[in-house]
């Protein structure tokens, strides 16, 4: 048995004149929880429905379980997902819409309600999907994939619509199921959810892979950084150029200078800014974070 | 396929679908078999375009189930709608991929749709059966319609016959209103351009060249049922309208099986 869960080679993805993914490659070691990070549009969705074979790739390869994605049906068994958000009939009942996957199964549908306590629904799957709230659809789609008790859980932004605590319920139940062996490939575009819980990541942009491996990896390699806010917001540039001209990289956003440098050398920059005449009120060296490194990588630098 | 059986069955079985839908049928059932009755002595006629049924007519072995004959093609629109829409709804709602990842074989999955949309169309027909055949009992002794020939073996017999015809009728006519959903998966756009052909425009080609009812797919799917009309045989009818859902059968298999589920 081979020891990834998923693995991809080369999947690409066009429609007409448009490349939703461009030869992805990529692994998901078995047992842990992988981040499959992007912005929107960036072919997070489109890849995972390649997985599920309800997309064909128009070339490339891929294997889940260690089955080829073209025989879906080989391995959809051991499967959980939710795909871009929770899909049910508005005008059945929150445990009827589970009672129709889960017949449709073969799963007990004694489940059912086992997975409508855990994911925080006891007393309200009698009613109809379509008076559910944002974040109770979305606890429902989680019931969903989580029917078949799966090898492998895909989660297609899982926390949308979901208040602090039941983000945090999430989470924990995602931690709970990763450390009883269920690989957990969850996707989101919000980098600090995926920096909390994930062991690997996919980092994906404009339909290509941007990096895939471990999280603390990609963090280890990155750079430290120095974070700089000036008094007068125009002085940014002129700090860039100090910093610049001292061989560092440097990036502005959000208001802010970031620059590429180990934290001896927050104050030099302090005193060379000083003597230019340049009050900063913010000079803080950090290590950066999945969101700094992601728009590093991707040159990203709104 | 089996399963996907019982999971379609928890769908159609919803009050409101169900009710309505069987309302709607029972509805229209008692208004056309109470007229064929109650009209009976009408210059207007009591049947389907202004045609008149006497009561030597009524009054044959076929005679219980000439109300439910006239109804047939009306069951299948409304099937038609209902299936329409259950299937483009799987698209609208998103709910196809949650299906597709729990069975992948596509075509089990069509199959079992399917054997549910028979099994609704067997009920449909049954019931209906039993309300026209009633109505027509009741109302054949105030209508002064001899009832001797009804139940002879000859007119069970027609029962017997009639059914079948009506149930194929209703068959025929969801496929072609499954097919559409798929075709187009849209419920509005799918029962819109059904009714309005099968409703105006193969009226309105027909007023115009009447030859052409001949051809057209709803008048031989309301044929069927009506066992044959004056106008077009049976068997014609029959094999027309095979071919037409053979047709929407494949081309609708062709799409569920290969087009990309990407909403």
């Amino acid at each position: 048995m081979s020891n990834q869960a998923i693995e991809v080679q080369g999947l690409t993805k066009k429609y007409d004149n448009t490349v939703a993914v461009q030869s992805a490659s990529f692994t998901v070691p078995r047992g842990t929880i992988c981040g499959f990070v992007g912005p929107n549009g960036a072919g997070k969705t489109t890849t995972i429905r390649m997985l599920l074979g309800l997309i064909t790739p128009t070339s490339g390869s891929g294997t889940v379980l260690g089955h080829s994605i073209t025989e879906p049906e080989k391995y959809l068994a051991s499967v959980g997902a939710l795909i871009e958000g929770p899909a049910f009939y508005p005008a059945l009942s929150g445990s009827e819409n589970l009672k129709v996957l889960a017949t449709m199964a073969g799963i007990p549908t004694e489940r059912v309600d086992e997975l409508i306590n855990l994911v925080g629904l006891t007393g309200r799957g009698g009613d109809k999907f379509k008076t559910y709230s944002l974040g109770m659809k979305q606890r429902l789609g989680i019931a969903a994939a989580l029917l078949p008790s799966p090898e492998i859980l895909i989660l297609d932004e899982p926390t949308n619509g979901l208040d602090p605590e039941g983000i945090q319920e999430v989470r924990d139940l995602l931690k709970k199921l990763a450390s009883e062996g269920t690989t957990v490939f969850v996707s989101s575009h919000l980098l600090s959810e995926i920096e909390i819980i994930s062991h690997h990541i996919v980092m994906l942009r404009k339909g290509e892979v941007v990096f895939a491996g471990s999280i603390n990896d990609l963090l280890l390699n990155q750079k430290p950084m120095i974070i700089v806010r000036t008094e007068n917001e125009g002085d940014l540039e002129k700090v860039a150029a100090i910093a610049t001209a001292d061989g560092h990289h440097v990036s502005i956003r959000h208001g802010e200078a970031h620059i590429e440098g180990p934290h001896e050398w927050a104050p030099i920059l302090n005193k060379k800014a000083f003597d230019v005449g340049i009050t900063l009120s913010q000079l803080t060296p950090t290590l950066p974070n999945l969101e700094e490194t992601f728009f590093e990588m991707t040159g990203d630098r709104s | 396929m089996i399963r996907i059986f019982f999971a379609e069955w928890r769908k159609l079985r919803r009050p409101t679908l169900l009710i309505g839908t069987f309302a709607a049928a029972l509805f229209f059932n008692a208004l056309i078999t109470s007229f064929i009755y109650l009209m009976i002595d009408s210059p207007q006629g009591n049947s389907d375009r202004g045609r008149s049924v006497g009561r030597e007519v009524l009054g044959l072995a076929n005679g219980s189930v000439t109300g439910f004959a006239s109804i047939g093609g009306l069951l299948g629109i409304i099937a038609l709608c209902v299936f329409a829409a259950q299937s483009a709804q799987e698209y609208t709602y998103g709910t196809l991929r949650n299906l597709l990842v729990r069975q992948p074989r596509r075509l089990v999955l069509l199959a079992g749709k399917y054997s549910a949309m028979k099994s609704f169309a067997l009920l449909l027909t049954f019931v209906n059966l039993l309300v026209s055949v009633g109505i027509s009992i009741y109302l054949s002794d105030r209508a002064k319609v001899s009832t001797d020939l009804w139940f002879t073996s000859a007119g069970w017999s027609a029962i017997a016959h009639t059914t079948i015809n009506v149930y194929i009728s209703i068959v025929f006519y969801a496929i072609i209103g499954i097919s559409l959903g798929i075709l187009l998966r849209s419920p509005i756009s799918a029962i819109s351009i059904a009714l309005v052909w099968i409703l105006i425009i193969e009226n309105l080609i027909g007023a115009v060249k009447p030859v052409t009812l001949k051809w057209m797919p709803g008048n031989q799917l309301a044929t069927i049922a009506q066992g044959g009309s004056p106008e077009i045989s049976y068997s014609h009818a029959m094999i027309l309208g095979s071919s037409y859902v053979l047709v929407a059968l494949f081309v609708s298999s062709l799409l569920f099986t290969k087009r990309d589920v990407a909403n």
